[in-house]
C-alpha cells in the first residue's frame, strides 16, 4: 500500500496531467453555471470565467416568479408516481418471472426486454395520437401513463434479473410454511431484492425528473401542468440568451437531482451504469 | 441438476401478478409501436382526421425525399463519431482510473457527474460556453489573444454536428468510463504481470490480453452509446434545432418534426419505421462484429 502510493506520486503530474485536464473540462462549466447565475448579463459575457462581484440574488427571484414553484410540484407529482408505479408494477413482474418455470418465464421476460430493442421516438407520435384519442393529453395522469410505460421495459429487465438470482430453496421453504405469493413477494423477495430495488428507483428518479420529451408532447396547451426541463424551455423562450436568469433556473432544477446523487451515490452508480442500456 | 420434488407452483396466479405491468406496457408502449407499422402504409394527418390506406406510397417517397435521407446519414454519422470518440477516449481513462484510490473514487464520480443533469440543462450550459458573440469559447480564445480567430462551432454546417458530438460526449462518457473500470478490474492481475515477465510491451500487454478480455464491457459501451446517440432528440431541440440547414437534423428530430409540424402522421410513422430498422441493423452487426473479437459479449448483473 505504501509502496504503491510512492510510485503514485512521482507519476501524478506527467502521467496524470490529462486527468486534471478532463476535470476542468466537467467543472469549468459547472463553475460557469454556478458563478453565472449570481451575475448580471452584462458581467456573464464580459467575465465568464471569474467569480460574481458582487453576487446578486435577483436572477434567483425572477426564475422564482416565473412559475417555478408549479414546475416543482408538478415534476415532483410526475416523477414521485412514475417511480413508484414503475417500481410496483416492475417488481411485480420480476417475482412472476423468478417464480414462474420454463418457457413462460422466458416468454414473459421477453416480452419485456423486446421493449428495449424499440427507441422511445419509434412508437412516440401514435403514442400521442393514442393518448389524444383517449383524452390523455394536457393531464398528469396521462403523462405517468406514458412514462411508467416507456421505462417499464428496463426495469423489469434490471429486477427480474435480479430476483432469478435469488435462491430457489429460500421459497420452497416458505411454500411449505404455507406462505401465498403474496406473502412470497412482500416478506422475502422484495426485501431481499432491496439493493437491486435502491438501483433502479435512483435510476428512474434522474430519468423521470429529467425527462423533457414526454412533457414537450403530451402537455401541449396546459402551460399549468409544466414539469421543469419544459418550464425551462419556456424560460428560454421569455429569457433568450438572458444565461444568468436560465442558469438560475438550471441551478434550481437540477438541486433534488444533485443533491440526491451527492447522498446516495452508490446507487445512482449502481442504477445508471445497469440501466443505462435505455437511458 | 437434478432437483428435489418441488412444490407445486400455482402458474396461474403468477401471470396475475404480471397482469398491471402487461397491461401498461401493451397498452401504452407495445400497441402504438404495433400501430406505427400500420399507419406506415396511411395517409395521415394526425387525430381527429381519417386516415386512408396508401400501400407503400410513403415508403416510395422516402426514396426520393432528400431530407429524410440527409436525417439518416446524419444520425449515423453522429453515431459513429460518438461511439467511436467515446470508446478511444473513456477506454483511455478507465486505464488511469482502473485502481480504487480516493483520487481514482473522486475522479469518477466527478466525470459521472454530467450524466445526473437534464438535456436540457446541458444544452443551456453549452449554448453559453458555444455562445459566438461573447460565450466561454470566445473569452477564453480572447484570454489566451487569439482575439481575431472565430471558430463557427454550431454555426456552419461543416461543424456543428461535431461541436454536438463534443456535449454528448461530455454529458455520458462518465457512465462508459465506469463500465470499462468495472470490465478492467475483473481482468486478473497475475495475467497481465506473466505477460510482461514474458518480455511483452505495455503495447502488446494491451492488444494481446486487456483488450480482448475488455470485449464484453466494449459491448456494453458500443450499444448503450448506439442508442443514446439515436435518441439524442431533446439535445438537438435545445441547442441546434436541427441546423444549420439541416446539419444536425438526426432521425428523431426529423420525424418531430414531421409529425407535429407538419402534419405529416402517416409519413412519420413510415419513417419511424425505417428508423427502428436502422437501428436494429446497425445494433446486429455491432454485435457481429464485436463477437469476432470474443463470443461472450453479455450484459452486466447490476
Amino acid at each position: 500500500m505504501s509502496l504503491d502510493r510512492y510510485e503514485s506520486r512521482g507519476f501524478r503530474y506527467r502521467r496524470n496531467s490529462s486527468l486534471a485536464v478532463y476535470a476542468l473540462i466537467i467543472t469549468v462549466p459547472i463553475l460557469v453555471v454556478v458563478f453565472g447565475a449570481l451575475k448580471t448579463q452584462s458581467e456573464i459575457f464580459r467575465n465568464p470565467l471569474g467569480p460574481p462581484v458582487p453576487p446578486r440574488t435577483q436572477n434567483f427571484s425572477d426564475v422564482w416568479r416565473a412559475n417555478l414553484p408549479r414546475a416543482f410540484r408538478n415534476s415532483a407529482i410526475v416523477t414521485g408516481c412514475s417511480v413508484f408505479v414503475t417500481i410496483a408494477l416492475a417488481s411485480l413482474t420480476g417475482f412472476a418471472v423468478a417464480r414462474l418455470r420454463g418457457w413462460r418465464s422466458n416468454v414473459l421476460l421477453g416480452f419485456f426486454t423486446l421493449g428495449l430493442a424499440v427507441p422511445a421516438q419509434v412508437s412516440i407520435v401514435q403514442q400521442y395520437a393514442l393518448f389524444k384519442d383517449l383524452h390523455l393529453t394536457d393531464s398528469l395522469v396521462g403523462l405517468i401513463l406514458v412514462e411508467t410505460a416507456v421505462t417499464l421495459p428496463v426495469a423489469v429487465f434490471i429486477l427480474a434479473g435480479f430476483m432469478r438470482t435469488l435462491p430457489g430453496e429460500l421459497f420452497e421453504a416458505a411454500i411449505v410454511d404455507g406462505a401465498t405469493s403474496w406473502r412470497l413477494y412482500r416478506s422475502i423477495v422484495m426485501p431481499l431484492s432491496l439493493p437491486s430495488v435502491a438501483a433502479v428507483t435512483t435510476f428512474l428518479f434522474v430519468i423521470h425528473w429529467n425527462d423533457l420529451q414526454y412533457p414537450l408532447l403530451f402537455l401541449p396547451t396546459r402551460d399549468d401542468l409544466w414539469t421543469l426541463p419544459r418550464q425551462l424551455v419556456g424560460l428560454r423562450g421569455e429569457y433568450l440568451t438572458n444565461y444568468p436568469v436560465l442558469f438560475a433556473g438550471v441551478l434550481l432544477a437540477s438541486t433534488p437531482v444533485v443533491v440526491a446523487y451527492v447522498l446516495l451515490q452508490r446507487w445512482f452508480v449502481a442504477g445508471m451504469t445497469s440501466g443505462a442500456i435505455k437511458g | 441438476m437434478a432437483k428435489p420434488a418441488r412444490v407445486k407452483r400455482p402458474q396461474l396466479s403468477l401471470v396475475a401478478f404480471a397482469a398491471p405491468a402487461i397491461a401498461v406496457y401493451g397498452a401504452f408502449f407495445v400497441f402504438p409501436t404495433l400501430r406505427t407499422l400500420w399507419y406506415g402504409f396511411m395517409n395521415w394527418q394526425g387525430p381527429s382526421t381519417q386516415p386512408a390506406w396508401v400501400g407503400l406510397e410513403n415508403y416510395k417517397s422516402l426514396i426520393d425525399d432528400s431530407v429524410f435521407r440527409n436525417s439518416v446519414s446524419v444520425s449515423l454519422k453522429f453515431m459513429t463519431v460518438v461511439v467511436l470518440a467515446q470508446v478511444a477516449i473513456s477506454l483511455f481513462y478507465s486505464v488511469k482510473l482502473v485502481k480504487n484510490t480516493k483520487t481514482t473514487v473522486f475522479l469518477r464520480a466527478l466525470y459521472f457527474f454530467p450524466t445526473i443533469l437534464a438535456s436540457t440543462s446541458v444544452a443551456f450550459i453549452w449554448a453559453f460556453v458555444y455562445d459566438p458573440a461573447s460565450g466561454l469559447v470566445r473569452s477564453v480564445l480572447d484570454l489566451i489573444g487569439l482575439k481575431s480567430y472565430s471558430p463557427s462551432m454550431l454555426g456552419s454546417t461543416h461543424t456543428a454536428l461535431y461541436f454536438l458530438v463534443i456535449v454528448q460526449i461530455w454529458f455520458h462518457i462518465g457512465q462508459m468510463i465506469l463500465v470499462f473500470v468495472a470490465g478492467l478490474q475483473q481482468i486478473p492481475g497475475e495475467l497481465l504481470e506473466a505477460a510482461s515477465i514474458d518480455g511483452a510491451t505495455r503495447l502488446q500487454v494491451f492488444w494481446k490480453i486487456t483488450w480482448p478480455l475488455l470485449a464484453p464491457a466494449t459491448a456494453i459501451v458500443v450499444a448503450y452509446t448506439t442508442f443514446q446517440t439515436f435518441r439524442s432528440f431533446e439535445l438537438v431541440y435545445n441547442l441546434t434545432e436541427g441546423g444549420p440547414a439541416d446539419a444536425t437534423r438526426v432521425l428523431s428530430f426529423h420525424i418531430y418534426r414531421q409529425a407535429f409540424e407538419a402534419g405529416e402522421y402517416g409519413l412519420a410513422a413510415s419513417q419511424s419505421v425505417v428508423f427502428m430498422v436502422i437501428v436494429l441493423a446497425v445494433t446486429f452487426l455491432q454485435r457481429r462484429a464485436l463477437r469476432l473479437v470474443r463470443s461472450d459479449a453479455r450484459v452486466f448483473a447490476p
